[in-house]
């Protein structure tokens, strides 16, 4: 094969889109099974997200008439090319093992696309429900921001300041105090990220209808449907390989590695209600803020001394 | 059978419209997605915007004031859709029949913005969940 159908491949089918988005729509139907058997209910089959995007592909689409259009339509688009990019290159980290200097800092900046994609979307719909939902949201990027930030300077200051994901992936920080400090606060980002319960403010099932997605109907919401299955895949695999030494010492460890931070999502979905979006902010900039603080105080201190379990 | 009806009959999502019921049919609606009888099963959900749904589930007699958000929550609806008609109420405006406040069944309603509505009917004061799921796996059986 050639080189530019080379990379073809590896956009479209493999590690690209068409993978990505079939391990999507089962880890979601993982999801939903998983929080049934937790509600002592039976749960949908195995293919029901995909019939699920099926179904939405073959609705008609309805265009609120103050909405404006083009941002309207484009801003889906934009959230599913962020995420395919995102999980692009953490594949390439994982399976092939290539990466470039500061691409930690690319992927912190793609990671923020999706959510930037469904304010615009969000804003764009003309409807007071999902006007709320985006102020919600904008409020919700602001606050997880900051202790991501922090939780990935605490990554790099115990790599000894490396900024590309393949010599990040080589240890594993959440093996000391501070790494496990910010574990679990960018676990706790990851759930905002992902639009989960306990940070599921934005998207309010119960109060705002829908939220964001409110006006979206047929195909474009099945592309929004196709981002978030494909971000349930991106942002664990990127806790994956920045916090649990990814996929560098064998792949099924890897794919444990995996399983095991989706049922942690998971779990944590399920026990808890939602806050409210102050109480989200407080969590976030006062708790996560100062728990992070001292993660980073105590990762210069090990990394100055050489204590590897600090 | 196209593809379209094949994917809707494999994950209708409903929608749940209040036309003036006594909130009887709407606890048994409700009921349908408790533990014991989980129409998740189905691929069934249960969502907030009339754009997301497939099926609306109208309970209720159609009272002149609600029969106008009726009206206007149907055209909002992304087509191809269903129109479930729960309770003795909606199928037929049941003890309110001629009242002054009645604006004539859901059916009418309906068929008044669309002709061509597939409408399907749940009689029942209020219907048991057992009769919802039924005539919902009949009716989408039927199309």
């Amino acid at each position: 094969m050639t080189e530019p159908l080379q990379i073809l491949f590896w956009v479209v089918v493999f590690p690209g889109f068409l993978f990505t988005l079939i391990l999507g729509l089962v880890a979601s139907w993982i999801v939903r099974k998983v929080s049934a058997l937790v509600q002592w209910r039976v749960g949908p089959p195995l293919l029901q997200p995909f019939y699920d995007v099926i179904k939405l592909m073959g609705k008609e689409i309805l265009i609120p008439q103050e909405a404006q259009r083009t941002i309207f339509t484009m801003a889906p688009v934009v959230s599913v090319a962020g995420t395919l990019l995102l999980s692009m290159m953490l594949w390439r980290v994982s399976l092939a093992g290539t990466s470039f200097v500061g691409d930690i800092i690319v992927a912190i900046y793609l990671m923020v696309l999706p959510s930037l994609a469904l304010i615009l979307g969000g804003s764009a719909s003309a409807s007071p429900h999902a006007t709320v939902g985006t102020s919600r949201e904008m409020k919700l990027v602001m606050g997880y921001e900051l202790p991501l930030l922090l939780a990935l300077i605490v990554v790099i200051i115990k790599s000894g300041g490396q900024l590309s994901l393949v010599a990040i992936a080589q240890n594993a920080p959440v093996l000391s105090i501070s790494g496990m400090l910010a574990f679990l606060a960018s676990l706790m980002c990851v759930q905002a990220k992902l639009g989960f319960v306990p940070f599921d403010m934005a998207e309010a099932e119960t109060e705002l209808g829908s939220g964001i997605l409110m006006e979206y109907s047929g195909a474009l919401l099945a592309v929004w449907k196709v981002a978030q299955a494909m971000m349930l895949v991106a942002l664990p695999l990127f806790l994956v390989t920045v916090f649990l030494g990814g996929f560098t010492s064998s792949l099924w460890a890897g794919i444990g590695k995996y399983v095991l931070v989706l049922v942690l999502i998971i779990l944590i979905k399920n026990t808890n209600p939602r806050v409210q979006i102050h109480q989200a902010m407080k969590f976030f900039w006062v708790h996560c803020g100062i728990a992070l603080v001292v993660a980073v105080i105590l990762a210069t201190i090990g990394n100055n001394y050489g204590i590897g379990w600090l | 059978m196209s593809w379209k009806i094949w994917s809707l009959k494999k994950s209708p999502w409903v929608f749940h419209v209040n036309v003036g019921a006594c909130n009887n049919c709407d606890i048994e609606i409700v009921n349908c997605l408790t533990p014991k009888f989980d129409i998740e099963r189905f691929g069934m959900k249960l969502v907030g915007s009339p754009r997301h749904a497939d099926a609306l589930l109208v309970t209720g007699v159609g009272t002149r004031q609600a029969v106008v958000r009726l009206r206007e929550v149907y055209r909002q609806t992304s087509k191809p859709c269903v129109v479930f008609i729960i309770g003795a109420c909606a199928c037929g405006t049941g003890i309110f029949h001629n009242g002054y406040h009645v604006a004539g069944p859901v059916d009418k309603v309906i068929k008044e913005v669309d002709p061509n509505a597939i409408i399907a009917y749940v009689p029942g004061c209020p219907p048991k969940p057992e009769a919802i799921i039924s005539g919902v796996v009949k009716a989408l059986s039927a199309i």
